[in-house]
């Protein structure tokens, strides 16, 4: 399916000033091919500005974006962003334009011929779970927000971007639609191959999604790191309040029952226990123990048992990620 | 009552339908002077609103233009335009009134394109640049088509008020319905002032709906539709 790597992209020195105010102060970072980067931070720390500037919607004052070891200011604009995939809050779907017609915008752009186009449009709709002979034709006034959002994901992948860049794509819809599309979002970007970065004001999805997570305050890098590091050893106080004081939970769920080292205890004396699924979560794990007030329980990998999780090796876990 | 059998006797005196006089040649002059008017103000106007609004610069001019439109009195401007044409040896007639009809019909296309496009929602425009799309192609297939129908309702107030106008023409010894209403002043004859000044408003109205068809067919579809 991934027909193309995503590209690698680096962040040198990049700074933004706007008259006295510094938006963006010496941003660095790497983000490797194929991952998603997360931005994250209170509102007005940068984000954005960061963002844009890697399409170049907004020009540095300094510093060099890289692309593939390219700086993005040796090529035109236009061009560049055809090469980028781009979705914001709002979607920015046009609405004069049925679902195909936006979907199909970048491609029409790079002059793909006609069957090619449309080829790509029907695979992509049901990619995002909508059904081309039905909704190929509506406009985006008659979808749903959820709906609108897949629209904005799928019109961004359209040209097969190595790389994409999202401004808070999931904020406007309800947490309920908005975990389904982040699961189909993540299923589509590790189908794909597609580098990503990122941007939200909610840790708890900078967590969830991202291979690593730039932690951004007055448009400075605080922390950059994979999310379980940076739930275990946050960088200094701001950090830690900002994952939140429940960090050593949050941690939990990123953790698998199978991942962590099980007690050799007998299966026998088990009985009665909840049985754990070696994927499960140790977030899920412990909720499932506390409720069955069980003190230990089997893991299993499918039919084979691989040792007991007890309430004080979690326990262990989450005291390893108290603050120094 | 009089004057209504007057009015009514003159419409249907099948002499005042024919020749170069006649009802039918002085609306097709009207209509000539009226749209060649609006043309060449649409000429003018139309690149340089579409691109004060693209760019969102000179924003305070490009509204305040129509005040100043408002304010241009009529008979000033075909005294202005009488001195041009002359001057430029275009004689008298259809050319003064053009030149006066032009300056008027101006201010409402500007205003209204400037407002159409700065009134599409900037996230659909950045999206659009966002994705590559050249600043052309930004306004050709995003904001003019967004922006259509209050484009068109700028040249529909311009037209209608052209063709109200473009009675005037009349004094400086132009053709159209104005004729009418001047000549029927000067020689007295209230039923063929009466007729012309039926016949101008009657166009005007016509102006102003067939427009607002068009305004109304000019939605995008996908604006239109409800959910
Ligand atoms: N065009 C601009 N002119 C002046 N200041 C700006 C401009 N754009 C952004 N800023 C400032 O830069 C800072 C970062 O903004 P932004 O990147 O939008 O933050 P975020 O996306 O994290 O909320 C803010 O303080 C904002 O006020
Ligand atoms: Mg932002």
């Amino acid at each position: 399916m991934a027909e193309r790597a995503g590209a690698t992209v680096e962040l040198r020195e990049v700074t933004k000033r706007y008259g006295d105010t510094v938006a963006v102060d010496r941003l660095s970072f790497t983000v490797p091919a194929g991952r998603i980067c997360v931005l994250v931070g209170p509102s007005g720390c940068g984000k954005t500005t960061s963002l844009r500037m890697v399409n170049r919607l907004i020009e540095p004052s300094s510093g060099e974006i890289l692309i593939d070891g390219q700086n993005v200011l040796a090529d035109d604009p236009t061009q560049l962003r055809r090469r980028i995939g781009y979705v914001i809050q709002q979607t920015g779907l046009f609405p004069h334009q049925t679902v195909a017609e936006n979907i199909a915008t970048v491609p029409r752009l790079l002059g793909w011929p006609k069957e090619r186009i449309q080829a790509r449009v029907d695979e992509l709709m049901k990619l995002i779970g909508l059904d081309p002979e039905r909704m190929r034709r509506r406009y985006p006034a008659q979808l749903s927000g959820g709906e609108r959002q897949r629209v904005g994901v799928a019109r961004a992948m359209a040209a097969e971007p190595p790389l994409m860049l999202m401004d808070e794509p999931f904020a406007a819809v309800d947490p309920i639609v908005r975990e389904r599309l982040q699961n189909e979002f993540l299923r589509l970007q590790r189908a794909q191959g597609i580098t990503v970065i990122f941007v939200t004001h909610d840790i708890d999805e900078a967590i969830k999604l991202g291979d690593r997570v730039a932690v951004m305050r007055l448009g400075h890098l605080v922390q950059y790191a994979p999310p379980a590091e940076l739930l275990a050893h946050p960088a200094d106080d701001f950090v830690a309040q900002f994952v939140g004081s429940d960090r050593g939970l949050k941690r939990l769920s990123l953790l698998t029952v199978g991942g962590v080292e099980l007690a050799p205890v007998d299966r026998a004396k088990l009985d009665g226990a909840p049985v754990l699924p070696s994927s499960m979560s140790l977030r899920d794990a412990l909720a499932v123990m506390l409720s069955s007030e069980a003190q230990e329980a089997p893991v299993m990998d499918g039919d084979r048992y691989l040792g007991a999780l007890s309430l004080q090796q979690i326990g262990r876990i989450l005291r390893v990620d108290e603050p120094a | 009552m009089t004057a209504l059998g007057d009015l009514v006797r003159w419409l249907s005196d099948p002499a005042n339908w024919q020749g170069s006089h006649g009802i039918p040649v002085r609306v097709l002059e009207h209509i000539e002077l009226s749209g060649f008017s609006v043309l060449v103000a649409l000429v003018i106007a139309m690149p340089i609103a579409l691109y004060l609004g693209h760019t969102g610069r000179a924003g305070f001019i490009a509204i305040n233009v129509a005040n100043i439109g408002r304010a241009l009195p009529s008979l000033a401007l075909l005294a202005f335009g009488l001195v041009i044409a002359i001057s430029l040896g275009l004689g008298l007639g259809f050319w003064p009134t053009v030149f006066a009809l032009v300056p008027l019909a101006i201010p409402p296309i500007v205003t209204n394109a400037y407002v159409a496009i700065r009134e599409v929602d900037r996230d659909i425009v950045e999206a659009a640049r966002g994705m590559g799309l050249s600043e052309g192609q930004i306004l050709r297939s995003i904001e003019i088509p967004l922006g259509l129908p209050v484009i068109l309702s700028g040249i529909r107030t311009a037209a209608v008020n052209v063709v109200a106008t473009a009675t005037l023409g009349a004094l400086v010894a132009g053709g159209a319905l104005g004729r009418f209403i001047v000549d029927g002043l000067a020689l007295q004859e209230y039923d063929q002032l009466m007729a012309g000044a039926l016949l101008v408003a009657l166009l005007a109205v016509a102006t102003e709906v067939s427009f607002g068809a068009l305004e109304r067919a000019t939605v995008p579809a996908g604006m239109r539709v409800v959910r």
